[in-house]
């Protein structure tokens, strides 16, 4: 009889290790589910048919809470937050609020809505742009048809308005294995990345995140439909790696959704893991919340050999 | 259905070292340090190990450095022609023992 694997909170008690919060130094802010794109490897499921976007209401708790708490780091993320109704009036008033400030985008949400561009630019805020690849057809594979020319069109826009020019405004990219393996090396992967955009496309970037899929969302559903699931797992348990354990994001970050629930991070926000202390965003105070992070197998995924960066 | 090849085996690799291990650890060691890093990358080094296992046909070697390649982030594109690269030494590599072929009827035709 085969043994099950030992769960990701089992591998951590065999390891003597836990997974509780550390002094919170990020918000991020996952303004919702609408997205122009529907990405296979999305772990939320965005897509263009969802309609889950913050309100204004939740905004201003949004704002309320990083007026109470000084974040170093404020991390707006989507869906597409470009698509979300008054998210130029959430941008500005969290600008002032945090000395460190992200916006993520998927590039072609931004590249339909460059009213935006002046907010996020005279705000300081930094990008963080999702391009999986430097080859079009595995960004085509991943995120559809015409993505990769548009993502181009938009990263030399970026450069154009002072991005990645050394003047302060940085440009971050992000990159996500195109299938059921393993991201590169990050500082290989970069290298790469800087020579191919240059070379070919003359665009520049500040540095490359680069990311495991997680077997969460609409990435797990093709995983189990291509037969890809239980490989995929096993290389991720397989490289566990417990140096990173303290230094995992989710210990020092609060994810609010787009209905004001407060999560560990992102992935836990797919994984429907609320926060195991405070619910709500309008209750957070500094300080909070402590206590345990409920996991799932999927964080494995996050501690997979170097681990997420 | 069973057969010589199981891609299952491809894991077990290191069995090869039970009855002779002083061997095995030194071509693993061998190993490892021909791919790490070097003058060329390791992404090169997975592209030249993906055709030469096209040129030997190990259908391992083909599963490891398709995946290695993917991993250390290749593309379609780049291991094709990598692939290619095989092919034209091979059919090359073919051709050119035809000079033999032609000094030998040459030799031994009026």
């Amino acid at each position: 009889m085969s043994q099950a694997s030992p769960s990701f909170l089992q591998t951590l008690r065999a390891h003597g290790l836990e997974l509780c919060k550390a002094a919170v130094n990020t918000l991020q802010v996952n303004t919702g589910y609408l997205c122009n794109l529907a990405c296979r490897h999305c772990h939320l499921e965005a897509g263009p048919s969802r309609s889950e976007v913050m309100s204004r209401s939740t905004m201003a708790d949004v704002v309320a809470c990083a007026r109470r708490i000084p974040f170093e780091t404020v991390d707006v993320t989507g869906g597409a937050p470009e698509m979300v109704p008054d998210i130029g009036a959430l941008l500005g008033e969290l600008a002032p609020l945090a000395p460190r400030r992200m916006f993520r985008t998927n590039l072609v949400a931004l590249r339909e809505n460059m009213g935006l561009l002046d907010t996020l630019a005279s705000g300081g805020w930094n990008l963080a742009a999702s391009l999986p690849a430097v080859s079009g057809s595995q960004v085509e594979a991943m995120r559809g048809h015409g993505v990769f020319e548009a993502s181009l069109d938009m990263l030399r826009a970026l450069n154009e308005a002072g991005y990645a020019s050394g003047d302060g405004l940085e440009l971050h990219l992000v990159a996500n294995p195109a299938g059921a393996f393993l991201p590169p090396a990050q500082e290989a992967a970069q290298k790469h990345f800087q020579r191919e955009l240059l070379r070919r496309h003359g665009v520049r970037f500040n540095s490359l995140f680069v990311f495991a899929n997680m077997p969460l969302g609409r990435f797990k559903s093709w995983l189990e439909r291509s037969g890809n699931l239980e490989g995929y797992t096993r290389s991720l348990r397989e490289r566990f790696n417990p140096a990173v354990v303290p230094g995992l994001m989710c210990r020092t970050l609060v994810s609010v959704a787009w209905d004001g629930t407060l999560y560990d991070c992102d992935f836990n926000q797919a994984a429907q893991l609320p926060s195991s202390s405070v619910r709500h965003i309008s209750e957070l105070a500094a300080g909070q919340p402590g206590g345990d992070i409920p996991t799932g197998d999927h964080c494995f995924a996050c501690t997979a050999g170097s681990g997420f960066t | 259905m069973s057969g010589y090849y199981d891609s299952d085996d491809l894991a077990r690799f290191a069995e090869i070292g039970k009855d002779a291990p002083e061997m095995a650890r030194k071509f693993f060691d061998y190993y490892a340090t021909v791919f790490a890093d070097g003058a060329l990358s390791e992404r090169e080094k997975s592209l030249i190990a993906l055709a030469v296992a096209h040129a030997v046909q190990c259908p391992y070697c083909i599963e490891a450095y398709t995946r290695a390649c993917l991993e250390k982030g290749s593309n379609l594109p780049e291991m094709t022609e990598a692939v290619h690269v095989a092919n034209a030494i091979r059919g090359g590599a073919a051709l050119v023992h035809g000079v033999q072929m032609r000094n030998i009827a040459e030799k031994i035709s009026l």
